[in-house]
C-alpha cells in the first residue's frame, strides 16, 4: 500500500506528472476575478472567501481526469486488481496521493492567493482550516467519480458533469466556514458539518468507488 | 497448487464466448492456449485471474495465486527499469528484484526511464514482474508479441525454470516456445446460442 | 425458492416479454384516466376556482407546479428503488425502467422550475432567488443530467446499467445532504409544502395553507399526474426493452454470423 502512495507521489513530481498545474490554475482563476468583477478591494473582500473556495474546488476537478485513467491505459490498473491489495485500499490510497499532490498544496497557496482578494484578517486562518478540512472529501468524491468514468475515451467532461453536483454540500458548508469566519462570525456549526462530510466520504465512498472500479475493470 | 476448471462459461461484453470448458493445470506443467482470434483467448485468462466475474461453472485454486500479464505491461513511462520492478515486487511483498533483472537481461538498462525503452525491452521488462510476484501460476496473455529471438529463449528459460520450481503456467500464444506443455485448442468450446425463446426470458 | 411459488411473486413481470404484454394491457387505462384526470383537474383548477385575494389568478399554477414537483422528487425515488433491484436481482427490466424515467424526471423537473419562474416574477419580483427549495431543485436537475449523460455515455448496457445505479445511489445520500446544506445556506421565501397539512385538509386553513377550493382540483391533477408518470415510464420501459432486444438480436446474428 506505501508502496503505491510512494509511487503515485514520484509519478506526480516527475516530468509530465502534473503537479504543480492544479496550483497554477488556481493562481490564474483568482488572478483573474478582479479583472471580471472590477478592483474595488471592498467587493473583493466580501467575495473572497467564496472565490478561492470554488478556485480550489475546480483546480482539485481539473486534475481528476487523469487521477485513474493513466493506470487503466497502461494496463496496471488490471494488474494492480490482481495483487494482493483490496480495490478498497487502491482507491482510498489513490484518493490519498491526490489530496497530497493537488488538495495539500491549494490549502497552502490559499493564504496568499488571499491576499491578492483583500482577504480580511481573521479570515485567513478559517479558510486554511475550512480548506483543510474539506479538500479530503473533494479528492475522494473525485476518486468515485474518476472510477465511474475511467473506461470512457474521452470521459473528462462527463467526469465534471458528474462530480460538481456531489461537490455541492462541501463547497455550501466550507465556502460558510470562510464566509462566516472572514466576518467574525461563528464558525462551529458548519465546520462541524464540513468535517462530518469529509469523515463519512473518506469512511463510506471507497467502497463505491471500488465497486465501480470493478464493474470498469470486468 | 492445482488449478481445477470445471465446466466454466465466460462472456465478453454481456455475450457468451466460451462454455463447457474443464482442465486441470498441475504444479511443474504447462498449458498452451490455442484458437482463433477473437475466440476468447483473453477474456478466459482475465476471467481466471479474477479480473470478470465467470458466466457458470467454478474456478478452483486460483484465489491469490495466479500472476497475470496482459497484452499491455502496466509500465510507468517517468520511471526507472529498476523503479517500475521495484514497485511491483513491493506490492507482492518483496524487495529482491536482483533475479527478475538477471533472468530478463535488464541489468544494463536498469537506470533507463521504461518510457525511453524499445516496444521489445519494455515487454522483457513487463515479463520480469512476474518473477517478482512470487505467485505459483502464470498467465500469460501472448508474451512474446515484439519479442526478439534471444528474448523470446529467455522468456522460455524463465518459465521452464518457474516449472522446475513447482509453479505452472498457462500460455495463450501461437509460436512454439519449445516447451514440453499441453496444448489446448479452445477453438470447439465456442459457446452455442441459445433458443431464441430462452433468449427472451433474460435477454441472453 | 420453488418454482411455483415464483409463479406468483411480482418478480415474473421481470421477464421482458411478460412485462411487454402485461403493460400493453394496461397502457391504455392509465393514459385514459390520467388524460380525463388532467382535463377535469385543470379545467376545474383554471376556470372554476376564484382568484387568490393575495396571489390573484397567478396561484393557478400550482396546479401545474406542485403535481410537477412531486414528480420530480418520486421519480427519482422511483430510478432508487430500480437501481436497487437491478443490484441486487439483476433483472433487466428494471435497470431498463429507471433509464426510461430518468428523461421524464428531467422534465417534470423544468416544469417546476419554469412554472416555479413564472410565478415567482409577479409574486416575489423576480425570475429566480436563490431559494432553498429553488436551488435544491436545480441541483436535481443537475443530478438528473448526469444521470442521463452517464447511461448514454457507456456502450455495453449491463455495465452502463452498473454504473449509473451505483451514481444514482449514492447521487441520493448527495442530493440529501445538498438539500440540508442549502437550507442551512439559505433560509428562503418559499412557503413550505402546504398540500398535505392536515389544517388544510379539515379546512382549518390560514393564508399560508392551500385552501379547500383549491384543494380538490389540485388533488385531481396530482393523481393525473402520477397516473401519466406511470403510462410514460410503461411506455419508454417498453420502448428500451424493444431496443435493447433488437441490439442483443444483431449481437447474436454477428456472433453466429
Amino acid at each position: 500500500m506505501i508502496a503505491l502512495l510512494l509511487r503515485d507521489l514520484k509519478l506526480a513530481f516527475r516530468a509530465g506528472g502534473g503537479f504543480g498545474l492544479g496550483l497554477a490554475f488556481f493562481l490564474i482563476v483568482t488572478v483573474l476575478v478582479p479583472f471580471s468583477v472590477g478592483p474595488q478591494s471592498s467587493l473583493l473582500s466580501t467575495i473572497a472567501p467564496g472565490v478561492l473556495w470554488l478556485g480550489a474546488l475546480l483546480a482539485c476537478l481539473l486534475s481528476l481526469d487523469r487521477l485513474l485513467a493513466l493506470d487503466w491505459e497502461d494496463g496496471s490498473l488490471d494488474l494492480v486488481a490482481t495483487a494482493p491489495l483490496p480495490l478498497e485500499a487502491v482507491v482510498s490510497i489513490k484518493a490519498l496521493a491526490h489530496w497530497l499532490t493537488t488538495g495539500l498544496p491549494l490549502v497552502l497557496a490559499a493564504p496568499f492567493l488571499g491576499v491578492l482578494l483583500n482577504l480580511p484578517v481573521p479570515g485567513f486562518f478559517w479558510l486554511v482550516i475550512s480548506l483543510l478540512v474539506g479538500t479530503p472529501a473533494m479528492s475522494v468524491i473525485g476518486t468515485f467519480g474518476a472510477a465511474l468514468t475511467v473506461g470512457l475515451k474521452r470521459g473528462g467532461l462527463l467526469l465534471s458533469l458528474l462530480v460538481l453536483p456531489l461537490y455541492v454540500p462541501t463547497l455550501i458548508f466550507g465556502a460558510e466556514v470562510a464566509r462566516r469566519g472572514a466576518t467574525g462570525m461563528e464558525t462551529q456549526t458548519p465546520l462541524l458539518m464540513l468535517a462530518g462530510i469529509t469523515a463519512a466520504t473518506i469512511a463510506l465512498l471507497p467502497f463505491a468507488s471500488a465497486a465501480v472500479l470493478r464493474i470498469n475493470l470486468r | 497448487m492445482t488449478l481445477t476448471v470445471t465446466d466454466l462459461a465466460i462472456t465478453r461484453g454481456g455475450i457468451p464466448v466460451l462454455e463447457g470448458l474443464n482442465f486441470s493445470l498441475q504444479p511443474g506443467h504447462a498449458l498452451i492456449l490455442r484458437g482463433p482470434n477473437g475466440i476468447g483467448k483473453t477474456t478466459l485468462l482475465r476471467t481466471l485471474a479474477g479480473l470478470q466475474p465467470a458466466l457458470s461453472g467454478t474456478i478452483d485454486g486460483a484465489e491469490d495465486q495466479i500472476a497475470y500479464a496482459s497484452h499491455s505491461d502496466g509500465l510507468k513511462p517517468t520511471l526507472t527499469v529498476v523503479e517500475n520492478l521495484a514497485f511491483w515486487a513491493s506490492v507482492f511483498g518483496t524487495d529482491d528484484i536482483q533475479p527478475a533483472l538477471d533472468a530478463f537481461a535488464l541489468n544494463e538498462l536498469s537506470d533507463r526511464h521504461a518510457g525511453n525503452l524499445s516496444a521489445g525491452q519494455k515487454r522483457r521488462l513487463g515479463l520480469a514482474r512476474m518473477l517478482v510476484t512470487g505467485r505459483p501460476i502464470w498467465m500469460l496473455d501472448e508474451p512474446t508479441v515484439s519479442l526478439d529471438k534471444d528474448a523470446v529463449q529467455m522468456f522460455a528459460d524463465a518459465v521452464r525454470a518457474h516449472l522446475g520450481q513447482g509453479g505452472s503456467a498457462l500460455i495463450a500464444t501461437h509460436i512454439d516456445l519449445g516447451l514440453d506443455g499441453e496444448i489446448m485448442d479452445v477453438g470447439s468450446n465456442k459457446a452455442k446460442p441459445k433458443p431464441i425463446d430462452d433468449f427472451d426470458g433474460g435477454f441472453l | 425458492m420453488s418454482i411455483a411459488a415464483k409463479a406468483n411473486t411480482l418478480w415474473e413481470y421481470a421477464n421482458p416479454r411478460k412485462f411487454l404484454a402485461t403493460s400493453e394491457r394496461v397502457l391504455p387505462f392509465f393514459w385514459m384516466t390520467s388524460f380525463v384526470c388532467l382535463v377535469v383537474g385543470l379545467t376545474w383548477g383554471f376556470f372554476f376556482t376564484p382568484d387568490d385575494y393575495k396571489q390573484g389568478s397567478t396561484v393557478k399554477i400550482i396546479y401545474l407546479h406542485v403535481p410537477a414537483a412531486l414528480m420530480a422528487i418520486n421519480c427519482w425515488l422511483m430510478m432508487l428503488a430500480t437501481s436497487l433491484v437491478w443490484l441486487v436481482r439483476r433483472h433487466h427490466v428494471s435497470a431498463l425502467a429507471a433509464r426510461a424515467a430518468a428523461p421524464i424526471g428531467i422534465v417534470m423537473t423544468l416544469i417546476a422550475l419554469v412554472t416555479g419562474a413564472i410565478w415567482g416574477q409577479p409574486m416575489w419580483g423576480t425570475w429566480w432567488a436563490w431559494d432553498p427549495r429553488l436551488t435544491a431543485f436545480l441541483i436535481l436537475f443537475l443530478f438528473y443530467l448526469g444521470y442521463v449523460a452517464l447511461w448514454e455515455a457507456i456502450e455495453d448496457s449491463d455495465t452502463a446499467a452498473d454504473l449509473t445505479s451505483v451514481l444514482c445511489l449514492v447521487g441520493s445520500v448527495f442530493a440529501l445532504l445538498s438539500r440540508y446544506a442549502v437550507n442551512f445556506w439559505n433560509q428562503g421565501l418559499h412557503q413550505g409544502a402546504s398540500v398535505m397539512r392536515a389544517a388544510a385538509i379539515t379546512g382549518a386553513d390560514t393564508e399560508e395553507k392551500v385552501s379547500n377550493i383549491y384543494f380538490y382540483p389540485l388533488l385531481l391533477c396530482i393523481i393525473g399526474f402520477v397516473l401519466l408518470f406511470i403510462a410514460l415510464v410503461l411506455y419508454r420501459t417498453g420502448t428500451e426493452i424493444r431496443a435493447r432486444r433488437i441490439k442483443a438480436l444483431l449481437a447474436r446474428e454477428r456472433l453466429n454470423g
